[in-house]
Protein backbone atom coordinates (compact mmCIF):
# COMPACT_ATOMS: atom_id res chain seq x y z
CA UNK A 1 0.00 0.00 0.00
CA UNK A 2 2.60 2.47 1.18
CA UNK A 3 4.78 1.45 -1.87
CA UNK A 4 2.05 2.64 -4.42
CA UNK A 5 1.05 5.45 -2.40
CA UNK A 6 4.70 6.98 -2.25
CA UNK A 7 5.01 8.19 -5.87
CA UNK A 8 1.99 10.16 -6.33
CA UNK A 9 2.73 11.56 -3.29
CA UNK A 10 6.27 12.67 -4.45
CA UNK A 11 5.07 14.01 -7.67
CA UNK A 12 2.79 15.80 -5.95
CA UNK A 13 5.34 17.60 -3.57
CA UNK A 14 7.61 17.85 -6.88
CA UNK A 15 5.19 19.50 -8.60
CA UNK A 16 4.23 21.83 -5.67
CA UNK A 17 7.71 22.80 -5.51
CA UNK A 18 7.84 23.68 -9.03
CA UNK A 19 5.01 25.93 -8.66
CA UNK A 20 5.79 27.74 -5.25
CA UNK A 21 9.73 28.31 -6.76
CA UNK A 22 7.87 29.47 -10.22
CA UNK A 23 6.15 32.22 -8.13
CA UNK A 24 8.62 33.36 -6.08
CA UNK A 25 10.87 35.19 -8.95
CA UNK A 26 7.70 36.76 -9.88
CA UNK A 27 7.22 38.54 -6.90
CA UNK A 28 11.15 39.22 -6.77
CA UNK A 29 11.00 40.96 -10.01
CA UNK A 30 8.32 43.27 -9.35
CA UNK A 31 9.31 44.74 -6.28
CA UNK A 32 12.93 45.16 -8.10
CA UNK A 33 11.38 47.31 -10.45
CA UNK A 34 9.29 49.05 -7.35
CA UNK A 35 12.43 49.09 -5.33
CA UNK A 36 14.56 51.14 -8.62
CA UNK A 37 11.42 53.28 -9.38
CA UNK A 38 11.54 54.64 -5.72
CA UNK A 39 15.05 55.14 -5.22
CA UNK A 40 14.96 56.90 -9.12
CA UNK A 41 12.42 59.24 -7.86
CA UNK A 42 14.31 62.71 -7.60
CA UNK A 43 15.51 63.59 -3.72
CA UNK A 44 13.97 66.21 -1.96
CA UNK A 45 13.39 69.51 -3.44
CA UNK A 46 10.38 71.52 -4.36
CA UNK A 47 9.90 70.36 -7.33
CA UNK A 48 10.13 66.72 -6.50
CA UNK A 49 7.15 67.25 -4.48
CA UNK A 50 5.50 68.81 -7.87
CA UNK A 51 2.15 67.52 -7.91
CA UNK A 52 2.63 65.07 -11.24
CA UNK A 53 6.10 63.80 -9.44
CA UNK A 54 4.13 62.77 -6.86
CA UNK A 55 3.76 58.75 -6.49
CA UNK A 56 0.06 58.30 -5.41
CA UNK A 57 -1.98 55.15 -5.16
CA UNK A 58 -3.81 56.57 -7.85
CA UNK A 59 -2.26 58.78 -10.53
CA UNK A 60 -3.79 62.51 -9.98
CA UNK A 61 -5.34 61.55 -7.07
CA UNK A 62 -4.42 61.80 -2.99
CA UNK A 63 -6.04 58.62 -1.04
CA UNK A 64 -6.37 59.30 2.39
CA UNK A 65 -7.08 56.64 5.42
CA UNK A 66 -8.47 56.96 8.66
CA UNK A 67 -10.58 55.01 11.20
CA UNK A 68 -14.40 54.23 10.98
CA UNK A 69 -16.24 55.31 12.95
CA UNK A 70 -14.20 58.56 12.60
CA UNK A 71 -14.64 60.50 16.15
CA UNK A 72 -15.06 64.44 16.97
CA UNK A 73 -13.45 66.68 17.60
CA UNK A 74 -11.18 65.05 15.06
CA UNK A 75 -14.15 64.54 12.24
CA UNK A 76 -17.83 65.29 12.46
CA UNK A 77 -20.87 63.23 11.72
CA UNK A 78 -18.55 60.41 10.89
CA UNK A 79 -17.90 61.67 7.48
CA UNK A 80 -14.50 62.74 6.81
CA UNK A 81 -14.92 64.10 3.05
CA UNK A 82 -17.05 66.80 4.85
CA UNK A 83 -14.02 69.07 5.82
CA UNK A 84 -14.80 69.56 9.15
CA UNK A 85 -13.39 68.47 12.15
CA UNK A 86 -9.59 69.27 12.97
CA UNK A 87 -7.81 66.02 10.96
CA UNK A 88 -10.33 66.30 7.77
CA UNK A 89 -9.28 69.93 8.08
CA UNK A 90 -5.52 69.18 7.91
CA UNK A 91 -5.74 66.51 5.56
CA UNK A 92 -7.55 68.72 2.85
CA UNK A 93 -5.31 71.34 3.84
CA UNK A 94 -2.20 69.06 3.16
CA UNK A 95 -3.82 67.72 0.04
CA UNK A 96 -4.21 71.36 -1.26
CA UNK A 97 -0.32 72.09 -0.06
CA UNK A 98 0.52 69.09 -2.10
CA UNK A 99 -1.66 70.85 -5.19
CA UNK A 100 -4.76 68.25 -4.87
CA UNK A 101 -8.06 70.09 -5.35
CA UNK A 102 -10.73 68.74 -2.68
CA UNK A 103 -12.13 66.10 -5.65
CA UNK A 104 -8.58 64.51 -5.87
CA UNK A 105 -8.88 63.48 -2.19
CA UNK A 106 -10.93 59.90 -1.92
CA UNK A 107 -11.00 58.36 1.68
CA UNK A 108 -10.21 54.83 2.87
CA UNK A 109 -11.52 53.37 6.16
CA UNK A 110 -8.20 52.24 7.50
CA UNK A 111 -8.49 50.04 11.00
CA UNK A 112 -5.39 50.43 13.33
CA UNK A 113 -3.78 47.34 12.63
CA UNK A 114 -3.98 47.56 8.82
CA UNK A 115 -2.32 50.66 9.17
CA UNK A 116 0.94 49.07 10.50
CA UNK A 117 0.98 45.96 9.17
CA UNK A 118 4.00 45.16 6.89
CA UNK A 119 2.15 44.71 3.45
CA UNK A 120 1.32 46.79 1.05
CA UNK A 121 -0.77 50.09 2.07
CA UNK A 122 -3.85 51.12 0.37
CA UNK A 123 -3.30 54.30 1.88
CA UNK A 124 -0.77 57.60 0.94
CA UNK A 125 -1.04 58.78 4.61
CA UNK A 126 -3.11 58.15 6.96
CA UNK A 127 -4.73 60.28 9.50
CA UNK A 128 -6.12 59.27 12.95
CA UNK A 129 -4.21 61.04 16.15
CA UNK A 130 -1.49 58.47 15.72
CA UNK A 131 1.28 59.35 18.06
CA UNK A 132 4.91 59.94 17.02
CA UNK A 133 7.62 57.32 18.43
CA UNK A 134 10.70 56.14 17.72
CA UNK A 135 9.56 52.60 18.69
CA UNK A 136 6.89 53.12 15.93
CA UNK A 137 9.01 55.03 13.52
CA UNK A 138 11.30 51.79 13.21
CA UNK A 139 7.93 50.16 11.20
CA UNK A 140 5.93 53.03 9.55
CA UNK A 141 7.04 57.13 8.97
CA UNK A 142 5.55 59.68 10.27
CA UNK A 143 5.62 63.42 8.42
CA UNK A 144 6.39 66.50 10.78
CA UNK A 145 3.63 67.01 13.32
CA UNK A 146 0.40 68.61 13.09
CA UNK A 147 -0.81 68.67 17.05
CA UNK A 148 0.78 69.04 20.17
CA UNK A 149 -1.32 66.57 22.14
CA UNK A 150 -1.77 66.08 26.20
CA UNK A 151 -3.40 63.09 27.87
CA UNK A 152 -6.30 64.63 29.83
CA UNK A 153 -8.17 62.78 33.13
CA UNK A 154 -12.23 62.85 32.79
CA UNK A 155 -14.58 61.52 34.74
CA UNK A 156 -18.15 61.97 36.00
CA UNK A 157 -19.34 63.83 39.01
CA UNK A 158 -20.30 61.12 41.04
CA UNK A 159 -17.17 59.12 40.53
CA UNK A 160 -14.29 58.72 43.22
CA UNK A 161 -11.99 60.34 40.98
CA UNK A 162 -13.89 63.66 40.51
CA UNK A 163 -12.29 64.94 43.54
CA UNK A 164 -9.03 64.23 42.37
CA UNK A 165 -6.76 67.08 42.12
CA UNK A 166 -3.16 65.85 42.39
CA UNK A 167 -1.93 62.43 40.65
CA UNK A 168 -0.89 60.52 43.82
CA UNK A 169 -5.27 61.13 44.53
CA UNK A 170 -5.99 58.83 41.25
CA UNK A 171 -2.80 56.19 42.07
CA UNK A 172 -5.79 53.95 43.93
CA UNK A 173 -8.74 54.39 41.73
CA UNK A 174 -9.23 52.16 38.84
CA UNK A 175 -8.67 54.18 35.53
CA UNK A 176 -9.33 53.02 31.87
CA UNK A 177 -8.55 53.73 28.66
CA UNK A 178 -8.75 52.93 24.81
CA UNK A 179 -6.59 49.81 23.35
CA UNK A 180 -4.00 51.25 20.88
CA UNK A 181 -3.38 54.93 22.43
CA UNK A 182 -1.04 56.59 24.23
CA UNK A 183 -3.58 57.44 27.05
CA UNK A 184 -2.95 53.92 28.22
CA UNK A 185 1.28 54.10 28.27
CA UNK A 186 0.69 57.19 30.28
CA UNK A 187 -2.09 55.87 33.01
CA UNK A 188 0.70 53.07 33.35
CA UNK A 189 3.64 55.70 33.29
CA UNK A 190 2.49 58.61 34.90
CA UNK A 191 -0.08 57.53 37.06
CA UNK A 192 1.32 54.14 37.49
CA UNK A 193 -2.38 52.80 39.05
CA UNK A 194 -2.00 50.43 41.96
CA UNK A 195 -4.71 48.21 40.40
CA UNK A 196 -4.49 47.60 36.61
CA UNK A 197 -6.10 50.28 34.00
CA UNK A 198 -9.11 48.35 32.05
CA UNK A 199 -8.50 48.82 28.61
CA UNK A 200 -11.43 48.94 26.12
CA UNK A 201 -12.15 48.23 21.98
CA UNK A 202 -13.10 51.90 21.57
CA UNK A 203 -13.79 54.89 24.13
CA UNK A 204 -17.15 54.36 23.52
CA UNK A 205 -17.31 51.18 25.33
CA UNK A 206 -14.43 53.05 28.11
CA UNK A 207 -17.60 55.97 28.54
CA UNK A 208 -20.65 53.48 29.64
CA UNK A 209 -17.92 51.73 31.86
CA UNK A 210 -17.41 55.13 33.42
CA UNK A 211 -21.10 55.82 33.87
CA UNK A 212 -21.65 52.16 35.28
CA UNK A 213 -19.14 52.57 38.01
CA UNK A 214 -16.85 49.44 36.76
CA UNK A 215 -14.19 52.50 36.39
CA UNK A 216 -13.88 56.01 38.25
CA UNK A 217 -12.00 57.99 35.45
CA UNK A 218 -11.11 57.53 31.79
CA UNK A 219 -7.69 58.89 29.94
CA UNK A 220 -8.45 60.43 26.98
CA UNK A 221 -6.69 63.32 24.40
CA UNK A 222 -7.91 66.55 24.98
CA UNK A 223 -9.27 67.61 22.64
CA UNK A 224 -11.43 64.18 22.97
CA UNK A 225 -11.99 65.11 26.84
CA UNK A 226 -13.39 68.49 26.30
CA UNK A 227 -15.60 66.61 23.42
CA UNK A 228 -16.88 63.95 25.56
CA UNK A 229 -16.98 65.86 29.15
CA UNK A 230 -19.12 68.38 27.13
CA UNK A 231 -20.79 66.31 24.46
CA UNK A 232 -21.38 62.43 25.85
CA UNK A 233 -21.24 62.46 29.36
CA UNK A 234 -24.08 63.36 32.04
CA UNK A 235 -22.15 65.08 34.26
CA UNK A 236 -18.82 65.18 32.93
CA UNK A 237 -15.76 66.48 34.05
CA UNK A 238 -12.18 67.22 33.47
CA UNK A 239 -9.79 66.14 36.30
CA UNK A 240 -6.97 67.84 34.36
CA UNK A 241 -3.95 67.07 32.33
CA UNK A 242 -1.08 64.75 32.72
CA UNK A 243 2.37 65.85 32.27
CA UNK A 244 4.28 64.09 29.26
CA UNK A 245 5.66 60.56 30.99
CA UNK A 246 9.17 61.35 29.19
CA UNK A 247 9.38 64.79 29.77
CA UNK A 248 8.88 65.15 25.59
CA UNK A 249 6.14 66.97 24.27
CA UNK A 250 3.53 64.46 22.81
CA UNK A 251 2.77 65.12 19.31
CA UNK A 252 0.29 63.77 16.50
CA UNK A 253 1.74 62.74 12.87
CA UNK A 254 0.50 61.71 9.66
CA UNK A 255 1.36 58.22 9.25
CA UNK A 256 3.09 56.57 5.54
CA UNK A 257 4.34 53.35 5.03
CA UNK A 258 7.84 52.77 5.66
CA UNK A 259 10.20 54.73 3.27
CA UNK A 260 7.11 56.29 1.33
CA UNK A 261 8.52 58.24 -1.57
CA UNK A 262 5.79 60.92 -0.35
CA UNK A 263 7.03 61.38 3.16
CA UNK A 264 9.36 64.37 2.45
CA UNK A 265 6.57 66.35 0.73
CA UNK A 266 3.66 65.23 3.05
CA UNK A 267 6.46 66.82 5.80
CA UNK A 268 7.34 69.94 4.48
CA UNK A 269 3.67 70.17 3.54
CA UNK A 270 2.78 70.35 7.15
CA UNK A 271 5.83 72.34 7.87
CA UNK A 272 4.57 75.15 5.45
CA UNK A 273 1.09 74.55 7.15
CA UNK A 274 2.47 75.74 10.50
CA UNK A 275 4.87 78.21 9.34
CA UNK A 276 2.00 80.03 7.93
CA UNK A 277 -0.39 79.88 10.60
CA UNK A 278 -3.04 77.15 9.15
CA UNK A 279 -2.28 74.85 11.91
CA UNK A 280 -3.08 77.30 14.61
CA UNK A 281 -6.39 78.70 12.99
CA UNK A 282 -7.99 75.68 12.23
CA UNK A 283 -7.18 74.66 15.85
CA UNK A 284 -9.12 77.36 16.68
CA UNK A 285 -11.94 76.70 14.82
CA UNK A 286 -12.04 72.99 16.01
CA UNK A 287 -10.85 72.14 19.01
CA UNK A 288 -12.36 73.57 22.50
CA UNK A 289 -9.68 75.86 24.21
CA UNK A 290 -6.91 74.15 26.81
CA UNK A 291 -7.79 76.70 28.98
CA UNK A 292 -9.58 75.57 32.68
CA UNK A 293 -7.48 72.06 32.83
CA UNK A 294 -5.15 72.33 35.13
CA UNK A 295 -2.13 69.89 34.82
CA UNK A 296 -1.90 67.64 37.28
CA UNK A 297 0.63 67.70 39.21
CA UNK B 1 10.96 -11.06 16.63
CA UNK B 2 12.55 -14.20 17.70
CA UNK B 3 9.90 -16.32 18.95
CA UNK B 4 8.12 -17.24 15.56
CA UNK B 5 11.54 -18.05 14.40
CA UNK B 6 11.79 -20.47 16.65
CA UNK B 7 8.27 -21.65 16.15
CA UNK B 8 8.65 -22.14 12.32
CA UNK B 9 12.50 -22.69 12.40
CA UNK B 10 12.51 -23.48 8.43
CA UNK B 11 11.07 -20.94 6.34
CA UNK B 12 11.58 -21.96 2.46
CA UNK B 13 13.93 -20.10 0.54
CA UNK B 14 11.09 -18.58 -1.34
CA UNK B 15 9.36 -17.23 2.18
CA UNK B 16 12.79 -15.90 3.56
CA UNK B 17 13.04 -13.52 -0.26
CA UNK B 18 9.50 -12.66 -0.01
CA UNK B 19 10.47 -11.30 3.65
CA UNK B 20 13.28 -9.91 2.37
CA UNK B 21 12.09 -7.65 -0.23
CA UNK B 22 9.11 -6.53 1.67
CA UNK B 23 11.40 -5.28 4.52
CA UNK B 24 13.20 -3.39 0.99
CA UNK B 25 10.30 -2.09 -0.01
CA UNK B 26 9.06 -0.67 3.34
CA UNK B 27 12.40 0.60 3.91
CA UNK B 28 12.53 2.32 0.83
CA UNK B 29 9.28 3.65 1.47
CA UNK B 30 9.98 5.24 4.24
CA UNK B 31 12.91 7.00 3.34
CA UNK B 32 10.86 7.84 0.09
CA UNK B 33 8.24 9.70 2.84
CA UNK B 34 11.29 11.50 4.82
CA UNK B 35 13.02 12.82 1.68
CA UNK B 36 9.48 14.45 0.18
CA UNK B 37 8.84 15.82 3.72
CA UNK B 38 12.15 17.44 3.85
CA UNK B 39 12.09 18.73 0.04
CA UNK B 40 8.65 20.09 1.11
CA UNK B 41 9.46 21.85 4.26
CA UNK B 42 12.64 22.94 2.39
CA UNK B 43 10.96 24.40 -1.08
CA UNK B 44 8.26 26.44 1.85
CA UNK B 45 10.79 27.63 3.60
CA UNK B 46 13.03 28.75 0.98
CA UNK B 47 9.88 30.65 -0.94
CA UNK B 48 9.29 32.50 2.69
CA UNK B 49 12.31 33.27 2.85
CA UNK B 50 12.99 34.70 -0.42
CA UNK B 51 10.11 36.59 -0.85
CA UNK B 52 10.44 40.40 -1.40
CA UNK B 53 8.78 41.15 2.05
CA UNK B 54 10.54 38.20 4.42
CA UNK B 55 12.83 40.56 6.24
CA UNK B 56 10.41 43.67 7.08
CA UNK B 57 8.15 40.91 7.84
CA UNK B 58 10.22 38.70 9.90
CA UNK B 59 11.23 41.75 12.25
CA UNK B 60 7.48 42.84 12.44
CA UNK B 61 6.29 39.10 13.54
CA UNK B 62 9.45 36.89 14.60
CA UNK B 63 11.57 39.31 16.35
CA UNK B 64 12.53 36.96 19.52
CA UNK B 65 14.07 39.81 21.94
CA UNK B 66 10.87 41.43 21.66
CA UNK B 67 8.75 38.64 22.30
CA UNK B 68 10.83 37.12 25.68
CA UNK B 69 10.22 40.79 26.59
CA UNK B 70 6.44 40.64 25.75
CA UNK B 71 6.16 36.98 27.02
CA UNK B 72 5.58 38.15 31.35
CA UNK B 73 2.50 40.65 29.89
CA UNK B 74 1.63 37.90 27.91
CA UNK B 75 1.70 35.15 30.39
CA UNK B 76 -0.11 37.32 33.09
CA UNK B 77 -2.84 37.68 30.52
CA UNK B 78 -3.43 33.94 30.15
CA UNK B 79 -3.05 33.83 33.71
CA UNK B 80 -6.81 34.75 33.49
CA UNK B 81 -7.89 33.37 30.56
CA UNK B 82 -6.61 29.81 32.42
CA UNK B 83 -8.82 30.51 35.57
CA UNK B 84 -12.17 32.09 33.69
CA UNK B 85 -11.71 29.19 31.93
CA UNK B 86 -11.19 26.25 34.30
CA UNK B 87 -14.33 28.07 36.51
CA UNK B 88 -16.63 28.64 33.71
CA UNK B 89 -15.93 24.78 32.15
CA UNK B 90 -17.36 23.69 35.49
CA UNK B 91 -20.46 25.55 35.49
CA UNK B 92 -21.41 24.88 31.71
CA UNK B 93 -20.63 21.09 32.34
CA UNK B 94 -23.38 21.02 34.88
CA UNK B 95 -25.39 23.57 33.46
CA UNK B 96 -25.32 21.79 30.34
CA UNK B 97 -26.38 18.61 31.77
CA UNK B 98 -29.06 20.29 33.84
CA UNK B 99 -31.08 21.90 30.23
CA UNK B 100 -30.40 18.55 28.38
CA UNK B 101 -32.18 16.23 31.16
CA UNK B 102 -34.77 19.08 30.94
CA UNK B 103 -35.45 19.26 27.51
CA UNK B 104 -35.94 14.61 27.35
CA UNK B 105 -38.02 14.82 30.30
CA UNK B 106 -40.82 12.62 29.08
CA UNK B 107 -45.04 13.39 29.47
CA UNK B 108 -46.94 15.61 28.59
CA UNK B 109 -46.87 17.47 32.04
CA UNK B 110 -43.67 18.71 31.36
CA UNK B 111 -44.12 20.41 28.02
CA UNK B 112 -43.44 23.98 29.87
CA UNK B 113 -39.91 22.83 30.98
CA UNK B 114 -39.10 21.27 27.61
CA UNK B 115 -39.99 24.59 25.82
CA UNK B 116 -38.05 26.72 27.90
CA UNK B 117 -35.39 24.59 27.80
CA UNK B 118 -35.51 24.35 24.09
CA UNK B 119 -36.43 28.26 24.76
CA UNK B 120 -33.08 28.73 26.72
CA UNK B 121 -30.66 26.95 23.87
CA UNK B 122 -32.07 28.49 20.88
CA UNK B 123 -31.55 32.04 22.44
CA UNK B 124 -27.91 31.77 24.06
CA UNK B 125 -26.75 29.07 20.83
CA UNK B 126 -27.84 31.63 18.37
CA UNK B 127 -26.70 35.05 19.84
CA UNK B 128 -23.51 35.97 18.91
CA UNK B 129 -21.10 35.98 22.17
CA UNK B 130 -20.09 39.34 21.93
CA UNK B 131 -23.06 40.57 21.44
CA UNK B 132 -24.03 38.63 24.51
CA UNK B 133 -21.11 39.63 26.19
CA UNK B 134 -21.53 43.74 25.95
CA UNK B 135 -25.57 42.93 26.60
CA UNK B 136 -24.25 41.49 30.25
CA UNK B 137 -20.92 43.27 31.12
CA UNK B 138 -21.81 46.77 30.51
CA UNK B 139 -25.80 46.37 30.59
CA UNK B 140 -26.49 44.55 33.69
CA UNK B 141 -24.49 47.15 35.67
CA UNK B 142 -26.07 50.18 34.01
CA UNK B 143 -29.31 48.70 35.93
CA UNK B 144 -27.02 50.04 39.00
CA UNK B 145 -28.51 46.80 41.20
CA UNK B 146 -27.21 47.63 44.75
CA UNK B 147 -26.72 43.72 44.84
CA UNK B 148 -25.22 42.44 41.37
CA UNK B 149 -21.50 43.20 40.65
CA UNK B 150 -20.39 45.35 38.43
CA UNK B 151 -17.03 43.23 38.26
CA UNK B 152 -16.23 42.60 34.37
CA UNK B 153 -14.46 39.11 35.09
CA UNK B 154 -17.47 37.70 36.78
CA UNK B 155 -20.04 39.44 34.21
CA UNK B 156 -17.89 37.90 31.43
CA UNK B 157 -17.81 34.33 32.97
CA UNK B 158 -21.91 34.73 33.20
CA UNK B 159 -21.95 35.49 29.23
CA UNK B 160 -19.37 32.68 28.67
CA UNK B 161 -21.47 29.77 30.67
CA UNK B 162 -25.01 31.08 29.13
CA UNK B 163 -23.65 30.52 25.57
CA UNK B 164 -21.76 27.67 26.18
CA UNK B 165 -24.55 25.34 28.17
CA UNK B 166 -26.55 26.48 25.22
CA UNK B 167 -24.06 24.46 22.77
CA UNK B 168 -23.38 21.71 25.70
CA UNK B 169 -26.34 20.95 26.69
CA UNK B 170 -27.12 20.36 22.41
CA UNK B 171 -24.13 17.86 22.87
CA UNK B 172 -25.58 16.18 26.05
CA UNK B 173 -29.05 15.70 24.53
CA UNK B 174 -27.71 14.36 21.59
CA UNK B 175 -25.76 11.69 23.58
CA UNK B 176 -28.87 10.89 25.55
CA UNK B 177 -30.78 10.13 22.77
CA UNK B 178 -28.39 8.35 21.09
CA UNK B 179 -29.37 5.63 23.33
CA UNK B 180 -30.99 3.08 22.26
CA UNK B 181 -35.02 3.06 23.68
CA UNK B 182 -34.27 -0.77 24.42
CA UNK B 183 -31.92 -0.04 27.05
CA UNK B 184 -34.59 2.28 28.72
CA UNK B 185 -37.10 -0.09 28.28
CA UNK B 186 -35.10 -2.49 29.96
CA UNK B 187 -33.83 -0.57 32.84
CA UNK B 188 -37.72 -0.14 33.63
CA UNK B 189 -38.46 -3.16 33.29
CA UNK B 190 -36.62 -4.12 35.83
CA UNK B 191 -37.70 -1.82 38.45
CA UNK B 192 -35.23 0.98 38.24
CA UNK B 193 -37.44 5.26 38.15
CA UNK B 194 -37.02 7.00 35.67
CA UNK B 195 -34.18 8.84 37.94
CA UNK B 196 -32.41 5.92 38.24
CA UNK B 197 -32.68 5.00 34.74
CA UNK B 198 -30.90 8.25 33.56
CA UNK B 199 -28.67 7.72 36.35
CA UNK B 200 -27.42 4.77 36.31
CA UNK B 201 -28.34 3.35 32.54
CA UNK B 202 -28.51 6.53 30.20
CA UNK B 203 -26.23 9.21 31.29
CA UNK B 204 -22.99 6.96 31.25
CA UNK B 205 -23.59 5.52 27.86
CA UNK B 206 -24.43 9.32 26.72
CA UNK B 207 -21.44 11.26 28.16
CA UNK B 208 -19.32 8.31 26.94
CA UNK B 209 -20.13 8.66 23.40
CA UNK B 210 -20.44 12.73 23.20
CA UNK B 211 -16.49 12.93 25.32
CA UNK B 212 -14.91 13.54 21.74
CA UNK B 213 -17.35 16.72 21.04
CA UNK B 214 -17.08 17.97 24.73
CA UNK B 215 -13.40 18.29 24.59
CA UNK B 216 -13.66 19.90 20.85
CA UNK B 217 -15.85 22.36 23.04
CA UNK B 218 -13.70 22.81 25.70
CA UNK B 219 -10.90 23.76 23.29
CA UNK B 220 -13.29 26.19 21.39
CA UNK B 221 -13.79 27.72 24.84
CA UNK B 222 -10.22 27.99 25.73
CA UNK B 223 -10.28 30.97 22.65
CA UNK B 224 -12.96 32.44 23.31
CA UNK B 225 -12.66 33.13 27.19
CA UNK B 226 -10.37 35.99 25.74
CA UNK B 227 -13.45 37.94 24.30
CA UNK B 228 -13.86 38.71 27.70
CA UNK B 229 -11.38 41.82 26.96
CA UNK B 230 -13.67 43.97 25.56
CA UNK B 231 -15.45 44.60 28.73
CA UNK B 232 -12.23 46.16 30.35
CA UNK B 233 -10.49 42.97 31.64
CA UNK B 234 -6.74 42.17 29.90
CA UNK B 235 -6.72 38.43 29.01
CA UNK B 236 -3.29 37.09 26.50
CA UNK B 237 -4.77 38.54 23.71
CA UNK B 238 -5.35 42.25 24.80
CA UNK B 239 -1.95 42.02 26.53
CA UNK B 240 -0.24 41.50 23.25
CA UNK B 241 -2.66 43.65 21.80
CA UNK B 242 -1.31 46.37 23.95
CA UNK B 243 2.35 46.01 23.26
CA UNK B 244 1.17 45.82 19.35
CA UNK B 245 -0.10 49.27 19.72
CA UNK B 246 2.95 50.58 21.36
CA UNK B 247 5.27 49.30 19.50
CA UNK B 248 3.66 48.73 15.77
CA UNK B 249 5.62 45.09 16.23
CA UNK B 250 3.10 42.54 15.68
CA UNK B 251 5.36 39.70 17.55
CA UNK B 252 3.48 39.48 20.74
CA UNK B 253 0.58 38.47 18.82
CA UNK B 254 2.32 35.45 17.63
CA UNK B 255 3.67 34.99 21.58
CA UNK B 256 0.12 34.85 22.05
CA UNK B 257 -1.22 32.60 19.40
CA UNK B 258 2.17 29.79 20.38
CA UNK B 259 0.83 30.31 23.86
CA UNK B 260 -2.79 29.24 23.40
CA UNK B 261 -1.34 26.26 20.74
CA UNK B 262 0.36 24.89 23.78
CA UNK B 263 -2.33 24.87 25.65
CA UNK B 264 -4.57 23.18 23.49
CA UNK B 265 -2.26 20.45 23.00
CA UNK B 266 -2.53 19.09 26.39
CA UNK B 267 -6.69 18.77 26.08
CA UNK B 268 -6.29 17.68 22.65
CA UNK B 269 -4.26 14.53 24.36
CA UNK B 270 -6.75 13.92 27.05
CA UNK B 271 -9.30 13.71 24.53
CA UNK B 272 -7.06 11.19 22.84
CA UNK B 273 -6.74 9.13 25.74
CA UNK B 274 -9.96 9.85 27.09
CA UNK B 275 -11.18 8.15 23.80
CA UNK B 276 -8.68 5.05 23.49
CA UNK B 277 -9.51 4.55 27.27
CA UNK B 278 -13.27 4.42 26.50
CA UNK B 279 -12.93 1.73 23.65
CA UNK B 280 -10.64 -0.66 25.36
CA UNK B 281 -13.33 -0.55 28.06
CA UNK B 282 -15.98 -1.31 26.10
CA UNK B 283 -14.19 -4.13 24.21
CA UNK B 284 -12.79 -5.45 27.61
CA UNK B 285 -16.86 -5.37 28.28
CA UNK B 286 -17.37 -7.69 24.99
CA UNK B 287 -14.72 -10.06 25.34
CA UNK B 288 -15.63 -10.95 28.65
Amino acid sequence: MSRRMSRPVLAAVLSLAALVSACSPADDDETASDTTSATTSPSTSSDACATDALQTQTDGKLTIGTDKPAYEPWFVDDDPANGKGYESAVAYAVAEELGYAKTDVTWVPVKFDAAIQPGPKNFDFDINQFSITEERQQVVDFSSPYYDVTQTVITTGESKAATATTIADLKGRKLGAQVGTTSLAAINEVIAPSSDAAVFNSNDDAKIALENGQIDALVVDLPTAFFITAAELDNGKIVGQLPPSTGDQEQFGLLLDKDSPLTDCVSMAVDALRSDGTLDELQQQWLAQAAGAPVLK
Amino acid sequence: MTAPAEAFPQLSLVEQERRAYRRGRAHRSSLVAGASTVIFLAVVGTAIVLSPGWPRVKSQFLDVGYGWEVLPDVLRGLWLNLRVLLISALLVLVLGLVIASARTLRGPVFFPVRFLAAAYTDLFRGIPLIILLYLIGFGVPGLRLEFVTTNVVVLGTAALVLTYSAYVAEVFRAGIESVHPSQRAAARSLGLSYGQTMRRIVLPQAVRRVQPALLNDFVAMQKDVGLISILGATDAVRAAQINVAQSFNFTPYVVAGLLFVLLAIPSARLADWVQLRAIRRQQAGGAA
